[in-house]
């Protein structure tokens, strides 16, 4: 959306046009619905994190100063639903994500040493390893996942993803490899196990 | 063959800044060093770039609003207004 539309858009969403709040449901809306979709384990899950987050951003929208552009602070509104939801619904503790990083001997060592795996078929992953890594990428700490989920998959830069997240550029980066770092470590054995 | 001078645990915790082309020159010699004598750390690196790619792959690609869903939350948001 260019900063020109985004500015016409939400004087028309401040003085409360129907329309308007139809209208950025329909522009912004799929993209948002895509972040929620891949934060959240179910598609039901997804659709109340995205219903949250909009009707929370509806409220907050007079109060919404214009520092950063609109979609940023509307998928600020709808990650922060997301984690909320996550938070309320988990039913054991979240791994810490120093469990789930390569270990090393004292003297810098890797642990294990580390194999390849196979390259990925032509035609593309099968649906049964699709549902492994997705399970793998509910396995992250939600907060990693976030980043990983903007970054990576909504090829967010670093700098809007620091927006979004309320983070600095550079926990941008440390938890985006983390992250990486983690998907790779929870994703081995499952491809060891197929490959090797 | 010599002996890698960074041990495997410094490539693996700057490995993302050596493949943005974040390091500065010495440091970056310094990586392709240790990664020519290392098959560890060269499969370390491979698979850290194949499992990007497979959450990529793997994320959900469905973008679209269901109508039924978008017209719950307008009419949410007209009932909130009305009651202010």
């Amino acid at each position: 959306m260019s900063t020109q539309h985004e500015g016409e858009l939400l004087e028309r969403l401040r003085r409360g046009e129907d329309a308007a709040f139809e209208r950025l449901m329909r522009e912004v809306g799929p993209r948002l619905m895509a972040v929620a979709r891949r934060m959240m384990p179910t598609e039901e899950d997804a659709q109340d994190a995205f219903q949250d987050g909009m009707l929370s951003a509806f409220k907050a929208l007079p109060g919404f100063d214009g520092a950063s552009k609109l979609s940023t602070w509307l998928h600020r509104i709808v990650v922060n639903a997301c984690l909320m939801r996550l938070r309320t619904r988990r039913r054991r503790p979240e791994r810490a994500i120093e469990d789930l990083l390569p270990r090393f001997d004292g003297t810098g060592h890797a642990w294990e040493p580390s194999v390849e795996w196979d390259p990925m078929p032509e035609g593309g992953m099968p649906e049964a390893l699709k549902a492994t890594v997705r399970r793998c990428l509910d396995e992250l700490p939600e907060g990693y996942r976030a980043v990983l989920v903007l970054r990576d998959i909504q090829g967010m830069d670093t700098q809007e993803t620091a927006a979004v997240m309320g983070l600095s550029p550079n926990a941008v980066k440390t938890r985006l490899h983390r992250a990486r770092q983690a998907l790779r470590e929870l994703l081995d054995p499952h491809l060891r196990e197929v490959h090797v | 063959m010599s002996r890698p001078y960074l041990p495997c645990s410094e490539i693996t915790a700057f490995l993302m800044a050596y493949l943005d082309g974040e390091l500065p020159a010495d440091r970056r010699a310094e990586f392709d060093r240790h990664l020519s004598v290392c098959p560890s750390c060269v499969a370390y690196l491979k698979t850290y770039q194949q499992a990007v790619r497979m959450g990529r792959d793997a994320a959900s690609r469905e973008e679209d609003v269901p109508e039924g869903l978008v017209r719950a939350i307008l009419a949410a948001r007209k009932d909130s207004a009305a009651t202010g």
